[in-house]
């Protein structure tokens, strides 16, 4: 089960990069883009037979590994079982 | 005495660690693989600068669960001297022995120069020896060093005098531009509660000969020498742990 974890930093802690990226972003003509923040973007291929147990389990290593609570949060989506039928990986996002 | 240099896969700091505690200082010194599950008897822990399982995810992420993190971590609530410098500081930060985070350096950049830095307080192992309100002239070398806590925690930090290091000038006045990556309170190191643990980012182990342009770090080393042998409980926890005194060293044995 492919889950979808976004790393992102807490909006009171100052995002040097996404900062930088703004900067650059309105050098370049694009005024009309305010801000920028900058995170990270994992993709878990999880062992689970419900999609509730791939949550769980990826809701448990981000929490444990791939977010630091200090500065960062997180949000999780599952990727909803697609039918066997449909050959197609990109089903929607629950 | 004996001190315990701890190799992190990626560690690259943990030879001048060594080398300025067993040829510079003349004492005992030992490299202690993060593998391993036992500091075999240190005195001192040093979790050295570098790029510990490279960094990928996050600084200091994956080294602290490590297998010598629990030992580092037991050493550490006996009221051993532990001193993360640099990558050891974003790991003791990361392992919650520390607290707070750090983030990307405000100008996005790895930077790669001396700093100054003030001695705030004296009495932790690490700067026993030193003068209040002495300026260090010591080498950064990290792309994360810009400290970071919740409002409440930092002012906690400054409240408990946690803030053992600050960048400044070098005469000893905080500025901004003296703050070379946009630390909070131009935070360069801190201690925990009990002031045994100790994490900053500059490098005294890279500044203990004149040879490499400063021997200002040698007092960093040089106050942990002196504590261990005065005692644990003459320095550690100072007033506020009474307890601690009679230990003596022999908690630094286990």
């Amino acid at each position: 089960m492919r889950v979808r974890v976004y790393v992102t930093l807490k909006p009171s802690v100052f995002d040097p990069q996404g900062k930088t990226v703004t900067d650059a972003l309105h050098s370049l003509g694009y005024g009309g883009i305010g801000d920028v923040r900058q995170g990270k973007f994992f993709e878990l291929e999880v062992d689970a037979s419900t999609a509730d147990e791939a949550r769980r389990l990826a809701t448990e290593a981000a929490g444990a590994v791939l977010a630091n609570p200090v500065i960062e949060s997180f949000r999780i989506d599952v990727e909803s079982v697609v039918p066997a039928s449909s050959g197609t990986a990109s089903g929607a996002l629950s | 005495m004996k001190f315990a240099v701890v190799v992190f896969p990626g560690s690259n700091c943990d030879h001048d660690a060594y080398h300025a505690a067993k040829h510079v200082l003349g004492q005992d010194a030992e490299f202690v693989w993060h593998k391993d599950t036992s500091l075999s008897g240190a005195d001192v822990v040093v979790l050295p600068g570098g790029f510990s399982y490279g960094d990928y995810l996050r600084t200091g992420a994956i080294a602290r669960f490590s297998p010598i993190m629990r030992a580092v971590s037991d050493f550490a609530n006996a009221g051993g001297p532990v001193i993360g410098i640099c990558n050891g500081f974003q790991v003791l930060l990361e392992a919650g022995l520390l607290p707070g985070a750090m983030l990307r350096n405000r100008s996005v950049k790895f930077q790669c120069e001396f700093v100054h830095v003030r001695v705030e307080q004296t009495d932790t192992p690490f700067t026993a020896a030193c003068r209040s309100g002495q300026v260090l002239r010591l080498p950064i070398a990290h792309g994360e060093g810009n400290y970071y806590a919740e409002p409440d925690v930092v002012e906690r930090l400054e409240r408990q005098r946690q803030v053992i290091f600050r960048y400044t000038t070098a005469d000893g006045a905080v500025t901004d531009a003296a703050n070379p990556n946009g630390s909070l309170n131009s935070i360069a190191g801190i201690c925990n509660e009990r002031r045994n643990v100790i994490g900053l980012m500059p490098h005294p182990e890279r500044a203990c000969e004149l040879a490499v342009g400063s021997d200002d770090g040698l007092v960093v080393f040089e106050s942990v020498v002196q504590s261990v042998k005065m005692g644990s409980g003459v320095i550690f926890g100072g007033q506020s742990a009474p307890v601690a005194v009679g230990q003596g060293t022999g908690v630094l044995e286990k």
